[in-house]
């Protein structure tokens, strides 16, 4: 580097903005050099921390298996010596954790949509991403495929059924807020409680899709937007934290924050690699009869690995950005079949009919204390918002990467409501039409047999379209939506992982990039040949917990940060 | 012959570059040419600057230093890609065209295995640029 970086101060980016003058220099830590042809740029502890612990639990998880997955996952108290039911043997680490801090979970989440809703309509929000003058990087519809595409879309094929018909037939007594069952215990269709059960079914799912996921990723992603565009940090978790814990960040604080988002961040996407290569499998037998074994997944996540090595070399624009807008118009051409087939009018009714139960049952869905429904609490809000909050900073970073720009008050309002809007519509539509099929024609339903009668979630999607006409062709396209929105992830995600794991740097050599993404796909496939993905699964979704308290630091780190910016402007 | 010539750097590996930029400067003295010293960054805050303002602004000093050092005329031009480790080229070609360059001076390093995986980034500028290139092994 040259010597004429002592110029006085560090000029503002576009227009004016509060920056950071610290000591540290991006990459001052990092290791460059070759490996056979390749070179690389790696963050000295970070990069070889996370990628031997990883190696390290891979391990754990294969030679210990049954230990893990009674550690993460609980064991049957029935059968074991001096094992209470409820006690933490019983349950395991992720049950112990979603019934003992559900109240923690749920407040949690009410404070960062709290927040998030307060950003839009305070003066802060007229703080924007990169300096006054910047201008966005991306188009609204380049931006929102994106941050879509990278938040939930794999999420939406898989609850999108399964979840509204589970609400609203469950005959494991987990209703949200105790609601009425339309189901006599004779099977047969009690006329009065229908409507009642389906406003509940849909008002519960939307809840898990709508504000309060959404305010999750927003606040990680402003965090990290916010502290290196217009701060001149490095783009990575750790930047957020500067005002915490000043310049200790640098230091080992800063390590073990960036290595939890790695492993998070990877064992998430591992796993969920394997459960969408489950999926996918199960689409395939359920439609083509192609048999449902490891070998058909293993081939399937080399593949998906594959067309994601593709989207990796490709980069952001060429890669990320297309295959997001393909998923998009897909997704898209679905959503419109399913409204049609299964009749606009009444699924239109029911997306104004869930967006208003949605309103009346925000507050006491979101309530943390005092809830009798604990199947519908523990097991289901408390899961997800640990599950949400846990991915939060792959896709919060991700989000921040291609926001620069924004306003925070524009930011706030495509993050937290248009996809909250578009994940009620999905919602109403795939669940509506669903649940409608299961009213009309309980016994013939192939929804109701793979939701209710026995629970077999990765077919539910199907089930549901096999009731609409050409199955055969909208099945097949939702088994390529499956399998593009897990290329979409893995190829986000490994871009995320390198950013992290090079300290920052967004210009490290592309090969780290091409390695990540192959750790993952080995990882899975590990992990599914040798059994384990459930414990691991688990161990993801228990580093929610404290990940919880580091997002709760963060709304006070972006206050303070927003407020010094409005003193620039 | 030529009046216009692009040098593209890379201010966290300046050291390397000493023979592309000299024999830049000789050709811009023999010919009467105007370097213009390209360099690609993010938005994001890199190893050389913490935002794009002041990567322009290093961008900048450094060429007047090779103007004083060779004396020749030199100005500075700072691309912003969306992601530098893959847009390089394409952004490098596209500045090219943008500010008229009639010949690339590029600093490469010896070809060797990489190379029949990714061409290096010398090589996809000869295969590309509308404009002469002359690849100076490093």
């Amino acid at each position: 580097m040259t010597d004429e970086t002592t110029a006085p101060g560090i000029p503002e980016p576009e227009g004016a903005s509060a920056i950071i003058d610290t000591e540290y220099n991006i990459g001052q830590d990092n290791v460059e050099g070759q490996v056979g042809p390749f070179g690389f740029d790696i963050h000295n502890p970070v990069f070889m921390i996370s990628s031997l612990s990883i190696a390290f639990f891979v391990f754990y998880a294969l030679v210990f298996r049954d230990q893990a997955s009674d550690f993460f996952t609980g064991v049957d108290a029935a059968a074991v010596a001096g094992c209470e039911a409820g006690a933490f043997c019983d349950l395991g680490l992720r049950s112990f954790l979603t019934s003992n801090f559900d109240w923690f979970f749920l407040s949690a989440a009410n404070v960062f949509v709290l927040f998030c809703l307060l950003l839009i309509v305070t003066p802060l929000g007229a703080v924007r991403l990169g300096g006054t003058d910047a201008t966005p990087d991306y188009t609204y519809i380049g931006w929102f495929a994106m941050l879509f595409a990278a938040g939930m879309g794999i999420g939406l094929m898989f609850f999108g059924v399964l979840e509204p018909v589970y609400y609203f037939g469950t005959p494991w007594g987990d209703q949200p807020l105790g609601a009425v069952r339309p189901f006599a215990e004779d099977g047969t269709l009690i006329e009065a409680n229908i409507e009642e059960a389906r406003r509940m079914a849909l008002a519960a799912t939307i809840f898990h899709w709508g504000l309060h996921p959404w305010a999750i990723y927003a606040v990680v992603a402003l965090s990290l937007a916010l502290f290196s565009y217009n701060k001149g940090l490095p783009l990575t978790i750790r930047s957020a934290f500067y005002p915490i814990f000043g310049e200790r960040v640098w230091g080992w604080t800063g390590h073990i924050i960036d290595t939890l988002a790695v492993f998070a961040t990877l064992f998430g996407l591992a796993t969920s690699l394997g459960f969408g290569a489950q999926q996918a499998n199960a689409g395939l037998e359920y439609v083509y009869g192609i048999p449902n074994n490891t070998t058909v997944q293993v081939l399937l996540i080399t593949a998906i690995t594959a067309i994601a090595l593709v989207s990796v070399v490709r980069g952001l624009d060429g890669g990320v950005k297309v295959l997001s807008e393909i998923n998009m118009v897909i997704a898209a051409l679905l959503l419109l079949f399913v409204l049609f087939a299964a009749g606009a009018l009444g699924i239109l009714s029911g997306f104004f009919g869930g967006l208003l139960a949605y309103a009346q049952e925000i507050v006491p869905l979101s309530n943390p204390v005092g809830r009798e429904d604990t199947g519908y609490v523990q097991g289901w809000t408390a899961f997800y918002w640990a599950w949400w909050i846990s991915w939060s900073p792959f896709v919060g970073m991700f989000i921040a990467r291609v926001s620069r720009g924004r306003t925070v008050r524009e930011f706030v309002i495509c993050v937290l409501l248009i996809p909250s809007l578009v994940c009620i519509l999905w919602m109403a539509t795939f669940g509506g039409a669903a649940i409608e099929q299961v009213i009309n024609d309980p016994a013939g339903s192939a929804v109701k047999a793979q939701v209710i009668d026995s629970y077999n979630p990765p077919i539910s999607l199907f089930a549901m379209l096999e009731g609409l006409p050409w199955s055969a062709i909208t099945s097949t396209i939702g088994i390529v939506l499956v399998i593009v929105f897990f290329v979409t992830s893995s190829d986000s995600g490994s871009l995320v992982i390198d950013t992290i794991t090079a300290g920052g740097k967004v210009d490290a050599p592309l090969p780290q990039r091409v390695f990540w993404c192959t750790f993952e796909g080995a990882v899975a496939i590990v992990l599914l040949l040798g059994g384990g993905l459930g414990a691991l699964q688990a161990m993801v979704i228990s580093t929610g917990l404290p990940f919880t308290i580091i997002l709760l630091l963060m709304c006070w780190a972006i206050f303070k940060g927003l407020q010094d910016e409005r003193r620039k402007i | 012959m030529y009046t216009n010539i692009m040098i593209p750097v890379d201010l966290a590996h300046v050291a390397d570059l000493g023979k592309a930029l000299d024999t830049g400067a000789d050709l811009a003295r023999h010919y009467g040419a105007r370097i213009c010293y390209v360099g690609v960054t993010a938005a994001t805050p890199s190893a050389v600057a913490h935002n794009p303002a002041e990567f322009q602004q290093k961008l900048e000093s450094f060429a007047t230093e090779q103007g004083v050092k060779h004396g020749i005329t030199t100005m500075a031009k700072a691309a912003i890609s969306h992601d530098p480790a893959v847009d390089l080229d394409s952004t490098l070609l596209k500045t090219a065209d943008e500010i008229g360059a009639d010949l690339i001076v590029v600093a490469s390093h010896i070809p060797g295995l990489k190379e029949y995986i990714w061409p290096s980034n010398g090589g996809a500028l000869a295969g590309h640029a509308t404009a002469s290139v002359f690849v100076v092994r490093l």
